[in-house]
């Protein structure tokens, strides 16, 4: 099964390339669409490197001679039993994709606050796929106004997910989710019944949490790890320390590869990067904000 | 089973982790063909082609032009934060405020000791609205997450750092000529009759309910029928007001 991740950062720069595309129909109408990643993960940045000074690749060998396998010496198999397994074929699977696999089919609205963040997954960015783009803003601006989410399923990439898909200023959003049948329910996870809390017990911490009640901060979300890592990485280059070179140009750095998706989604919807992005472009925001 | 201690404003409660996400998705081995066996990962210099030892791995981070930073193990292990059992609430924030997309991973949090005092912050949580932002360490990791109320349990949900969200403030919406206003309304009116309640179990995993299916029949030796189709490239719909108002009468019509 595909891993989500791969896609991005297989690709070069230039080659940012879209997940998937296909279209979102409501009621009667089809709006082309082509949807890609909008959280990336971290430890993509960091490369293995062999003692010879050279970056190391992952290859697949048999496990008897250790010969190396081509594409088209690997299958697929799905274990039943020790040292047993069933081929699946690409074809097989293909063919159990829905007739609609093209198509997020939107047949229930509901509001957005209904959906309970236990099952959100991942977020991607949705923009037009060609031809006008009325359809999707005419979708997008009464979402928007009505506060709500498109929920339908939809087989992506060999997986089949749940999404909701959501209108944030003009610009479609898709969140995959989990299935109701992946999130346990509390007495399966082992935890005991709920008691009944004593009221006085109730308002003491309802005080607590009003005390402490603030607005999100962002930078509260922010990761105290890789800041760290980027500060000995910047120490270490002030000072040559462990500076290699390799041969090929490795894959652009997580910062530049985000200026480029902006880039190509910018293209996508048919507008530039907003002014205020464009004199600071997020790697020297995100620089600036570090050296306050 | 990890254990913690949630600490909010003078607030103590230890607590019992538990996985409230089970995966379903169907994971497949990779086989070498000829034998059926899995196969092999293999770690190999891009260099010399030449097999490396895992051992021998360092780490690096790539700079500009080619150029890389090696990080030793030592290096490494001194970035790695503090163990603690602390679960520490630095806030309690709206919900309306969180972007879905940091949303990760959910635990349920169970009672270690003070039953009491743990389903009171759960049903304080739940009369407040509120959810508390978390952090903490586990297996060498750190975490931020959202401490909410589910069913009467207090849950975790594990958040995505704000850097691995691709901000869309930088993006303009697409533009063009202004939306004609009665098309507004029939899309609207659409969308409000195909509004209602949202109830995840209706939804299934047709697709690998299908998949284990065939796994099934092959395993017992039996032929799969295959029927392969070409999705057609998705037309955009152009004659909008045709289209709403025909999609507002076969809306009425089921209704």
């Amino acid at each position: 099964m595909p891993e989500e991740a791969e896609e991005l950062e297989s690709g070069q720069p230039s080659g940012i390339r879209s997940f998937w595309s296909g279209s979102i129909t409501f009621g009667l109408v089809t709006v082309p669409v082509a949807l890609y990643s909008a959280t990336r993960s971290h430890g993509t940045a960091m490369r293995m490197v062999g003692p010879d000074g050279a970056t190391v690749e992952r290859r697949y060998v048999c496990s008897k001679d250790e010969k190396e396998l081509d594409d088209d010496d690997i299958a697929r198999g799905y274990p039943i039993e020790k040292n047993k397994f069933v081929v699946v074929s690409d074809e097989e699977l293909e063919a159990l994709e829905p007739r609609k696999s093209r198509e997020i089919d939107l047949q229930r609205f509901v509001d957005r606050d209904a959906i309970d963040p236990v099952y959100f997954n991942r977020g991607y960015f949705l923009v037009p796929g060609g031809g006008t783009n009325k359809a999707y803003r005419l979708l997008a601006e009464v979402m928007e106004k009505k506060n709500y989410a498109g929920i339908a399923t939809f087989v992506m990439r060999g997986k089949e997910y749940l999404v909701a898909i959501l209108s944030e200023n003009g610009i479609l959003m898709a969140q995959t989710m989990r299935f109701a049948d992946e999130i346990r329910k509390p007495e399966d996870a082992g935890l005991p019944k709920v008691a009944k809390a004593s009221p006085a017990d109730v308002k003491k911490l309802e005080a607590v949490i009003a005390r402490r009640a603030k607005k999100l901060d962002p930078r509260e979300l922010s990761d105290d790890y890789a800041e760290r890592l980027e500060k000995l990485v910047a120490a270490k280059e002030r000072k040559h320390a462990g500076i290699i070179r390799v041969a090929e140009e490795p894959r652009s750095s997580e910062g530049a590869e985000v200026v480029d998706l902006l880039a190509v989604l910018s293209k996508s919807l048919g507008g530039g990067v907003r002014k205020a992005a464009k004199r600071a472009p997020v790697r020297a925001k995100k620089a600036a904000a570090k050296r306050k | 089973m990890w254990k913690g201690v949630i600490r909010a404003g003078g607030v103590e409660l230890p607590v019992k982790l538990y996985s409230a996400v089970t995966e379903r998705t169907v994971h497949f081995r990779l086989l070498h063909k000829s034998d059926k066996q899995p196969v092999k990962q293999q770690l190999v210099s891009s260099k010399s082609g030449e097999p490396v030892d895992y051992s021998e791995i360092k780490k690096a981070y790539p700079l500009a032009r080619g150029r890389m930073v090696v990080l030793e193990e030592e290096e490494l292990e001194k970035l790695e934060p503090k163990d603690s059992r602390d679960i520490e609430i630095t806030r309690f924030v709206d919900p309306a405020d969180v972007d879905p997309r940091y949303y990760d991973r959910a635990y349920y949090l169970g009672p270690d000791g003070n039953t009491k005092a743990y389903f009171a912050l759960a049903a304080a949580l739940a009369k407040k609205e509120r959810e508390g932002i978390a952090k903490w360490v586990m297996r060498g990791r750190q975490y931020v997450g959202a401490l909410k109320e589910e069913q009467g349990y207090l849950m975790l949900i594990t958040l995505r750092h704000a850097d691995e969200i691709i901000s869309a403030d930088a993006l303009k919406p697409p533009a063009g000529r202004p939306l004609v206003k009665k098309e507004l309304e029939m899309a609207e009116q659409l969308l409000n009759a195909l509004h209602g309640e949202l109830d995840p179990s209706e939804f299934r995993d047709e697709y690998r309910a299908r998949v284990m299916e065939l796994i099934e029949t092959k395993a017992e030796g039996g032929k799969p029928k295959l029927k392969m189709f070409r999705p057609r490239k998705p037309k955009e719909t152009e004659d909008l007001d045709d289209v709403l108002a025909a999609s507002l009468a076969k809306v009425k019509r089921h209704a």
